[in-house]
């Protein structure tokens, strides 16, 4: 059933939407800023026919969740940074065996163990993968709550769909706060047979394929390298698909912006209230908000208004990763800036306001 | 009231507003039956937008703020450590002390160790509740809820808050739907619901007709930006 609005920790909604969107296994490790996904899913997973195993680490958890994904099953992981990092491994063994996988990162500062407030920095390590090898993961960046579970809802059938992993990368603050959401309504489940019959590459084994009894294989080790290369391009054809279908944005404000920020999650949100501030002050400030950071969103780009923009800057919680992606969009039509804090520190409005001005004027 | 405050609620009942909002109104008084003034945080499970945080704010009005250990980390500390110092308000006669709970039974169980502070008659223990929570979202859940953190705490429930809210979306229907929800679990538990909150300057206490009492709820903990 639909829900009427109502109040949620974005973690709990989180693990909520990806139950909503036929999530029935999870594997994970608790972590700050995330612990309350796999608290809930605990809780709540065995009542709908679920199940919830607690991993002896990061590393187990995805091992776990390649295993259960070549079985056909429907799985969703979550961890932070650090977590995270410990899964790239598995991440390129996934994508290499073509494994769907539900996967959402709560991210906090970094490097190292860091710190546990939010963080941005690990847009490098979700959108160019920290794993081996030619592979690729769509990446998603929510700056709601409600978007979040909207993402995290479709996430398992677009994970199905392209069998690979999908990635929604948010930072602790969209984890941590609270805000009023509307539930989707419960997908319906597969059964075993369904799941046999629709995922016809999976390892199901037998019983449930109604006498169909050809082998499958599900496998990342291919030793002879012609068909090794012949695999890759198999998949990058399906990521040069990914990217024409899968690039998401949104822009504000462009038409006769003096300046346009770019900024995902926490940030944009913030870029919101520094373009109230800036048109008090006369300058007018437009915003690209990519929602999917892989690919990246460069046809938001060309929106810009060329004859009245000066400056673009990509305001982020780390020191500079998307800005690459900006400049690489931009392709050298307007100067870059950078607006950021970093290590779990996150900007007023004002601060990045100020930014803004203080850019404009440097160029005059 | 009582000197001892002791507030529970789940995560987005808004406990932690109320212990701020009233730490500040009672700063504000003049005519305090207990000379010193004290919060309390024992919000040992969340590691965001703890009262900790309003911490420079509560000080300039001349109340305590006790956490814990670590001064100057300490709004970001994952260590779930409490200073001894926080004994000192419970232990003083002349402190009154709102307690901030943690908000689950889980995030409650740190009250136990302080648990010979509460055998008197000088504390009472509120549940707030917002039926807006997805968690508590009706009678039944409201009140397993409530009955765990009292499970937990060994303690009895003394009064209901109803704080349901949406946060900027909230509305004179919201709070209305939600008092009725809060009479009727008053009365299933037989507890009395001491007020009902109202975010001050979003909803208008005249178009709160019928509820009573009522009492206006600051936004102190919420960054403005987590609205845009």
């Amino acid at each position: 059933m639909i829900t009427d609005k109502v109040l949620m920790k974005g973690n709990e909604a989180f693990a909520e939407a990806a139950i909503r969107g036929g999530a029935r296994l999870y594997f994970g490790y608790p972590i700050t800023p995330q612990s309350e996904v796999p608290e809930y899913m605990s809780r709540e997973l065995p009542k709908v026919g679920g199940h919830f195993v607690q991993a002896e680490s990061e590393l187990g958890a995805i091992n776990m969740a390649y295993g259960a994904g070549a079985a056909g099953g429907s799985v969703f992981i979550s961890s932070s940074s650090p977590g995270i990092a410990l899964m790239q491994e598995g991440m390129s063994f996934l994508c290499s065996a073509e494994v769907p996988l539900l996967a959402m990162n709560v991210s906090r500062g970094g490097p190292g163990i860091g710190g546990i407030q939010p963080g941005q920095a690990d847009y490098y390590q979700v959108t160019r993968g920290g794993g081996n090898g030619d592979y690729r993961i769509p990446v998603f960046a929510p700056a709601s709550i409600q978007e979040a579970v909207d993402l995290l809802y479709e996430g398992t059938e677009m994970a199905q769909k392209w069998r690979n992993p999908i990635m929604v990368f948010t930072d602790g603050m969209i984890g941590q706060m609270m805000e009023p959401v509307r539930l989707p309504d419960y997908k319906p489940v597969l059964t075993p047979s369904e799941i046999a019959g629709k995922r016809n590459w999976a390892c199901t084994g037998y019983a449930d394929r109604g006498g169909d009894q050809e082998r499958r294989v599900v496998k990342s080790l291919r030793m002879q390298p012609e068909k090794l290369e012949e695999h890759v391009e198999k998949l990058f054809e399906k990521y040069a698909r990914a990217e024409k279908e899968l690039a998401r944005y949104e822009t504000e404000n462009l038409k006769g912006a003096d300046v346009v920020f770019v900024a995902f999650g926490t940030t944009a949100r913030i870029c919101r209230e520094a373009i109230e501030i800036l048109a008090e002050k006369g300058v007018k400030a437009g915003l690209i908000r990519p929602i999917s950071l892989w690919p990246f969103p460069n046809k938001a780009f060309d929106e810009i208004d060329f004859g009245t923009t000066k400056a673009v800057i990509s305001a982020e919680l780390s020191m500079g990763q998307m800005i690459t992606d900006v400049q690489l969009a931009l392709n050298g039509r307007l100067p870059v800036f950078l607006a950021h804090r970093t290590g779990g520190m996150v900007p007023t409005s004002p601060e990045v306001a100020a930014r803004a001005q203080a850019v404009l004027e440097g160029l005059k | 009231m009582r000197r001892i405050i002791v507030i529970s609620g789940h995560y987005g009942s808004g406990k932690t507003e109320l212990a701020v909002s009233l730490a500040m109104d009672l700063a504000k008084r003049q005519d305090r039956p207990f000379p010193r003034l004290s919060l309390v945080d024992l919000d040992v499970a969340n590691p965001y937008f703890r009262s900790r945080e309003r911490m420079d704010l509560l000080q300039a009005h001349g109340v305590r703020v006790y956490g814990d250990s670590f001064d100057s980390t300490g709004a970001t500390a994952e260590l779930p450590a409490l200073t001894a110092a926080l004994r000192a308000p419970l232990e003083d006669p002349g402190c009154q002390t709102i307690v901030d709970l943690g908000g689950n039974d889980a995030g409650a169980r740190v009250l136990r160790q302080f648990g010979k502070y509460f055998e008197g008659d000088d504390h009472e223990l509120w549940a707030v509740v917002n039926f807006r929570r997805y968690e508590t979202r009706d009678i039944e859940t409201a009140r397993e809820h409530v009955e765990s953190i009292e499970n937990e705490l060994r303690l009895r429930v003394t009064g209901l808050v109803n704080n349901t809210h949406l946060l900027r979306e909230s509305t004179p229907d919201i709070l209305k739907e939600g008092y009725e929800k809060a009479v009727a679990l008053a009365d299933i538990m037989g507890l009395p619901l001491l007020f009902t909150c109202y975010p001050a300057g979003l909803v208008s206490p005249e178009d709160l007709k019928g509820i009573a009492p009522l009492y206006p709820l600051g936004l102190y903990i919420r960054p403005a930006y987590l609205d845009k």
